[in-house]
């Protein structure tokens, strides 16, 4: 029972990090636009979250600071692919890169160290007021992480948005047909600029998860294909914002898991790998296309273009 | 078509000319000196007979990686596994090379190349199958295979290949599997001719037979392809196989040439790095033994860099990026081919 709960929270923890970066990307992929750079604006999330966390002694001004890397690089991802008509996965994996480099030199200026940061303030855990009475299940959520309340209220939020709202309908109406959107008068790429900049912050608050709310430092590339993996769970989640968090969930149980099996007898490579074996048999659940966006990644032209 | 190749090396020029200046401000930022960093990386790239041979050395696996993302782009997929089937070719090369110890030197490295390309493919292959079968785009499965395959064989370097003393290595190989250097305790070995001649190879079955105008047609546009009954699924599956067949070799000359076993993380990023390569060099097999060169040399460059300037060597995967980036948005280097001619018009005027 114990080892159970402890998977159940330890899924949570997981489905944190991932949740918000499968709502960006689920945002992204609406507006027509690939964004595997989710990786990358996750690894800057995490690292500028311990920076501000580290020069301010506040994790609340790291997180700012994370927010705003991540809508930097989502405006990134956005200039070259709608602006200059760079392939999206190029672009993606160009972010990606310069994520992976620049805060390796990063780190070593300022930490002068090859692996990890120092230990930073992190954003700690809430008590939750009646939860935290309830038997069972304050053992696995009745203490969180103020971020798995900020993701809440950002799915809340998005699909509120999404679903109820004219913005909403304009996002939906680029995801069917650009075409149609720009006849319609829709100002298609002032949508995809915010929509994207959007995605980079949502990443970078998962990023920020991995640091700041979990482990307090940051460890070389220690996101470790999770923007990835977010990808996958957008297209199971059928680019709905309670399906990519709720899939993400599930794939926290996976993750979950690995960290119970690490303290058994297999061998902690071959437990290492259960994510990524999890992320390819859910594609193969998910199969590509059905019910997406059919056309993201293609570039779209405004009129006068 | 020659003008086309013309703006297509003025822009992989002009993006590296850009990435160096956007690093040389990055480099200003930290508050080191950029003339004396790339000073210093100029000197360690070139400066003296090991230093060419650094450069050399360490383009040798960029081409193979380099030509595996070409191949596979020629056939319109985008593998970006380049990473995983390297760490694979090399590890089926490190136990192949660790027994048959009798056998004559050329056919030993043969078998251990064979094991590698094969073991390269198939891991290559797994992604082609799905993507032909499954519809699931090749993207996300290559890097997932890439995270499994490096986990995986770092499972089998700390158990059952596991050299006795305390590095997670496998054993030497035999002596008849070893690839000779050209310049002693240099990592340039004759492993680089083989790395020209992959690309010969590549460059004549794309110019010059059947098979490569087919796989380039599947690339341009597959469904006209199989209007004008091309297989495009076959060539898929073919140019996986390639494509991974020789990144695997790729990591069996790192093996065979340089290392002599198989050590955890010794491949690190070459799959990446060779994106970069390909990129730069327009996906043309002569076009990435250049870019790998100067890559190469980037990459020698940096250690000397870190060693004079402290400059941090990571520094170079940034400039990678920004490589990647500029050369993927030819618009920004013609918009600024533009401007400056434009300003050149107003002085003249």
């Amino acid at each position: 029972m114990d080892t159970l709960l402890n998977i159940i929270a330890c899924s949570v923890r997981v489905a944190t990090a991932i949740g918000f970066a499968a709502l960006g990307g689920m945002l992204s992929e609406r507006v027509r636009i690939i964004n595997m750079g989710l990786e990358g604006m996750m690894l800057f999330g995490s690292f500028f979250g311990v920076v501000g966390s580290y020069f301010s002694g506040s994790a609340w001004i790291g997180l700012g600071l994370a927010l705003v890397a991540g809508a930097l690089v989502g405006l990134l991802h956005a200039v070259l692919t709608i602006e200059f008509k760079c392939e999206h996965i190029l672009s993606s994996l160009g972010i990606n890169m310069l994520a992976s480099g620049l805060t390796l030199v990063l780190l070593e200026v300022i930490w002068k160290s090859k692996g990890s940061s120092s230990s930073v303030k992190g954003l700690g855990t809430i008590r939750l007021p009646i939860i935290s009475q309830i038997p069972v299940i304050k053992e696995v959520i009745g203490t969180v992480s103020p971020l798995l309340i900020l993701l809440i209220i950002c799915v809340v939020f998005i699909y509120y948005i999404l679903f109820r709202s004219v913005y909403g309908v304009r996002i939906r109406v680029i995801g069917d047909n650009p075409e149609v959107a720009g006849s319609l008068g829709i100002n298609v790429y002032k949508i995809q600029y915010i929509t994207l900049v959007c995605s980079g912050m949502l990443a970078s608050l998962g990023g920020a998860y991995l640091s700041i709310g979990d482990i307090n430092m940051f460890i070389k590339d220690m996101v470790s294909g999770r923007g990835y993996i977010a990808l996958a769970m957008v297209v199971l989640g059928r680019w709905h914002p309670i399906g990519a968090v709720a899939v993400g969930l599930i794939y926290g149980m996976a993750e979950g898991m690995q960290y119970r099996l690490q303290s058994v007898t297999i061998a902690p490579q071959l437990v290492q790998c259960l994510p990524y074996l999890a992320t390819l048999i859910v594609l193969l659940f998910a199969r590509s296309g059905r019910g997406g966006p059919k056309a993201a990644g293609k570039h779209y032209y405004m009129k006068g273009q | 078509m020659e003008s086309s190749k013309r703006s297509n090396v003025f822009i992989s020029i002009g993006s590296l000319l850009l990435a160096l200046l956007f690093s040389a401000l990055l480099i200003l930022l930290l508050k080191y000196s950029p003339i004396e960093a790339y000073g210093a990386m100029f000197k360690g790239a070139f400066g003296s007979k090991n230093s060419w041979a650094a450069t050399l050395g360490t383009a040798t696996p960029l081409i193979f990686a380099g030509l595996a993302m070409a191949i596979s782009n020629k056939a319109g997929v985008f593998n970006i596994g380049g990473e995983g089937q390297i760490v694979v070719g090399a590890m089926a090369a490190a136990v192949a090379g660790q027994y048959g110890g009798g056998l004559p030197k050329i056919i030993h490295i043969v078998i251990c190349l064979l094991a590698a390309g094969i073991a390269g493919g198939l891991w290559a292959g797994i992604a082609a199958l799905l993507k032909v079968k499954m519809k699931i785009n090749e993207v996300i499965v290559t890097i997932m295979l890439n995270y499994l395959a490096v986990y995986f064989v770092n499972y089998l370097v700390m158990n059952p290949f596991k050299a006795e003393g305390m590095t997670a290595r496998t054993n030497y190989i035999s002596e008849s599997a070893v690839i000779p250097s050209i310049i002693r305790n240099t990592r340039l070995n004759y492993g680089i001719f083989l790395a020209i001649a992959v690309a010969l190879i590549f460059l004549f079955i794309l110019k010059r037979t059947i098979m490569g105008y087919e796989l380039r047609s599947v690339g341009l546009n597959p469904s006209a392809a199989e209007n004008a009954g091309i297989a495009a699924a076959k060539y898929i599956y073919i140019a996986m196989f390639l494509s991974g067949a020789v990144a695997g070799i790729g990591g069996a000359v790192e093996v065979l040439g340089v290392h002599k076993y198989y050590i955890s993380n010794m491949t690190v990023k070459y799959g990446y790095d060779g994106i970069a390569v390909s990129v730069m060099g327009g996906n043309s097999p002569i076009g990435i033994l250049i870019s790998a060169v100067v890559f190469g040399a980037l990459k020698a460059g940096a250690s000397n860099m870190n060693r004079m300037t402290h400059i941090p060597s990571e520094f170079i995967s940034v400039l990678q990026a920004l490589v990647i980036i500029f050369v993927a948005t030819p618009a920004i280097v013609r918009r600024g081919k533009d401007r400056i001619s434009k300003g050149k018009g107003k002085r003249e005027g």
